[in-house]
């Protein structure tokens, strides 16, 4: 990905160590008073605390990172990439030996909100403690509930798999001190209660700004891109700009367009597909009607961005070959006017998986087809065949070209060379 | 031996409550479609249409692809037997990165109906191309399938996959009208653990004592073998070949 270039972190690391180790210095949360501790460890066994745990830790998707193809939930084994190695999700069923079992609720707090781990060594932020710092202490306590509560599963953590110097965990000291600044999520009194459950759960234990954001070259994120979309490192995604503004990725949805895309998978503007899919299928459609409704309200909220200057407007030499393409192998679902079927296929016409910046989801949606997430709500769902087999990269280009500029798109069209970069089946 | 038995015995065990499954499902269905039925004008409320993913590899009803030999036929494949690979590609028992990725978003029920679905497609059999291969080869391939090679320790596919090789109800696939690629390819996916099963690895083990030129010879004469009248799979009471005295899951076998 050639936006990450990794020449930068040397002088980077350099100029900000100092800093960094000044923060930590001078930092830090201090621990709960003995009284607290014993508080605690009596309201772990409730069973209430236990039941909200479960629905908190399913809303913070902690089982998609946490658990192996095939293996059992939370034993960890899932190998994360990125851009700097691979990093290994732990074991957090309460296995005294091989996972959290003989870790207190402090520990765990200060992994959740501080991103330290149990021995104060610090974590990787592909854990993405950035967000969950905002979870409150009573939510994490119902998690942690919720994780003792689970069977121990004896299964030990594998190996870091990171390059060096980012395998030297004391690298991060200077990474903390650029983008990591811990803090529980503080209520805005100005705005409403749903407003402020929906930014609540975005920012906190959805982690939604993990994806949904662009990153710069050390894998940072910056606040003044929150939410406004981005590439996901190594998954080869793009999770679109959320706003649903004017020049948003999510312009023109209504609210019950978010709270049916994440309750059933689909909207009438769009399907979840990729990474999303498993969001959905794991985590939101298990959401309350409430919780949701909190979110749209929240992401309702979010500001208008700058509408990139209209260039002149041609569409690509391909068009012609891509619209035949269309008309034999896409129209039969999507329709002629790219409007898709309610409820059945999504609309191409204004959708921003096919209009976002890269034009990787649409050349991904092409070659790999696949199935909505099957949900309560959509028990069923119709899938889209791949044409990995079937149609060539220059194919592949010229419809995705053609979808992201027929109707209302006026989207870069994207290149054969393009279509070669994603032709690989992404599996864990 | 006996995980064998107990193998095969859970196996028929299995025939009543997979046929009153299949029974529910059906309800079930019905019930849905009912609920959703006329829903949407212009698009057919049927699982032929839900899968269109499916289709396009392996044709409308699961016959198999024309254009590519290693793409299997799933029609009228035991019903058990499908879902248990769609649950083997969710979980990385068995390996084929595009069969993992589209069955990932997909729930244990839903699973279900889509091996229900095509285990009920009963569509025509091509044959499938054989590569030339010399009359000796043929000899040993028929005799491996039809006899087995005791000095290997290598069973017929016969005493397993039924008399007529058109499996077993309800877990035991067919062997014919797949190609000589795909069965090879099986075989040697056996051999490397891309295909693994829960229950005893017999099919692991019988592909380890083949020599590679066994499993040539035993893919080009069952590709090479015009399919019987009647390909349905045999139900699991018909199926009363007793158990071959040097099952490869006895005491020479297990663990391996």
């Amino acid at each position: 990905m050639k936006w990450w270039r990794r020449g930068g972190w040397v002088p980077a690391l350099l100029v900000v160590a100092g800093l960094g180790w000044w923060y930590v210095a001078s930092g830090g949360q201090p621990a709960a008073a003995p009284a607290q501790r014993a508080a605690d460890a009596a309201a772990l066994r409730d069973p209430a605390l236990i039941a909200r745990g479960e629905y908190l830790a399913t809303l913070g998707d902690c089982a998609a990172c946490h658990t192996a193809q095939g293996g059992q939930r939370y034993a960890g084994g899932r190998s994360l990439g990125t851009p700097f190695g691979e990093v290994p999700a732990p074991n957090i069923t309460p296995d005294p030996d091989t996972g959290i079992g003989a870790w207190s609720f402090d520990d765990f707090w200060r992994a959740l909100h501080e991103g330290k781990g149990r021995q104060g060594e610090l974590l990787y932020p592909v854990f993405s403690y950035t967000s969950f710092t905002k979870v409150s202490r009573d939510d994490a306590l119902a998690i942690f509930a919720y994780l003792k509560s689970l069977p121990p599963v004896q299964r030990p953590d594998a190996e870091l798999g990171l390059d060096f110097p980012y395998n030297v965990r004391s690298s991060l000291v200077a990474w903390r001190a650029l983008y990591f600044k811990p803090g529980e999520f503080k209520p805005d009194p100005a705005k409403s209660p749903a407003w402020n459950r929906g930014a609540y759960l975005v920012q906190g234990l959805g982690h939604c700004n993990e994806c949904h954001t662009t990153r710069d070259s050390l894998g940072g994120i910056e606040p003044d891109r929150h939410l406004t979309g981005g590439q996901i490192p190594q998954l080869g995604w793009y999770a679109p700009d959320l706003s649903m503004q004017a020049g948003g990725g999510l312009d023109g949805w209504r609210a019950q367009d978010i709270v049916d895309l994440l309750k059933t998978g689909q909207s009438a503007k769009g399907t979840a597909f990729g990474p999303m899919a498993d969001v959905v299928r794991l985590s939101t459609q298990h959401m309350s009607d409430a919780d949701l409704q909190a979110v749209a309200t929240y992401l309702q909220s979010l500001p208008p961005r700058a509408q990139p200057a209209s260039a002149p407007f041609s569409p690509a030499a391909s068009h012609e070959r891509g619209g035949q393409l269309y008309a034999q192998r896409c129209a039969d679902c999507h329709g002629k006017d790219g409007r898709g079927v309610a409820g059945v296929y999504p609309p191409l016409d204004g959708n921003t998986s096919v209009t976002e910046p890269t034009g990787i989801n649409a050349i991904r949606s092409v070659l790999l087809g696949g199935f909505a997430p099957a949900t309560a709500g959509n028990p069923q769902p119709y899938s889209m065949p791949p044409f990995a087999q079937s149609l060539s990269d220059a194919d592949v280009a010229a419809v995705v070209g053609y979808i992201r500029q027929s109707w209302s798109n006026r989207a870069a069209a994207v290149q054969p060379a393009d279509v070669g970069n994603y032709r690989h089946t992404p599996v864990d | 031996m006996n995980s064998f038995v107990s193998l095969c015995r859970r196996l028929r065990g299995q025939a009543p409550r997979a046929a009153f499954a299949l029974l529910a499902l059906g309800i079930g269905s019905a019930a849905m479609a009912a609920t959703q039925a006329g829903a949407v004008p212009g698009v057919p409320d049927t699982m032929q249409q839900r899968v269109a993913a499916c289709a396009s590899c392996h044709g409308a009803h699961g016959e198999g692809s024309a254009n590519d030999v290693a793409i299997p036929r799933l029609a009228g494949k035991p019903a058990g037997y499908l879902l248990q690979q769609l649950e083997y590609f969710q979980s990385g028992q068995r390996r084929h990165a595009p069969m993992e990725y589209v069955v990932r978003q997909l729930s244990p029920a839903y699973l279900r109906d889509i091996a229900a679905y095509f285990a009920q497609q009963d569509v025509p059999y091509r044959r499938q191309p054989v590569p030339a291969v010399s009359a000796e080869t043929l000899r040993r391939g028929e005799q491996l399938v039809l006899r087995g090679d005791s000095t290997r320790g290598v069973p017929s596919c016969v005493s397993c996959h039924g008399d007529r090789l058109t499996g077993v109800e309800p877990m035991m696939p067919g062997l014919m009208g797949l190609s000589y690629d795909y069965l090879t390819t099986q075989l040697v996916s056996w051999r490397t653990r891309q295909r693994a099963a829960e229950g005893p690895y017999c099919m692991g083990v019988v592909a380890n004592r083949m020599r590679e030129s066994d499993i040539a010879a035993v893919s080009a004469w069952l590709a090479g073998q015009e399919p019987p009248a009647d390909m349905h799979p045999v139900p699991a009471s018909a199926h009363t070949e007793p158990l071959p005295g040097w099952c490869v899951m006895g005491k020479s076998g297990a663990g391996q």
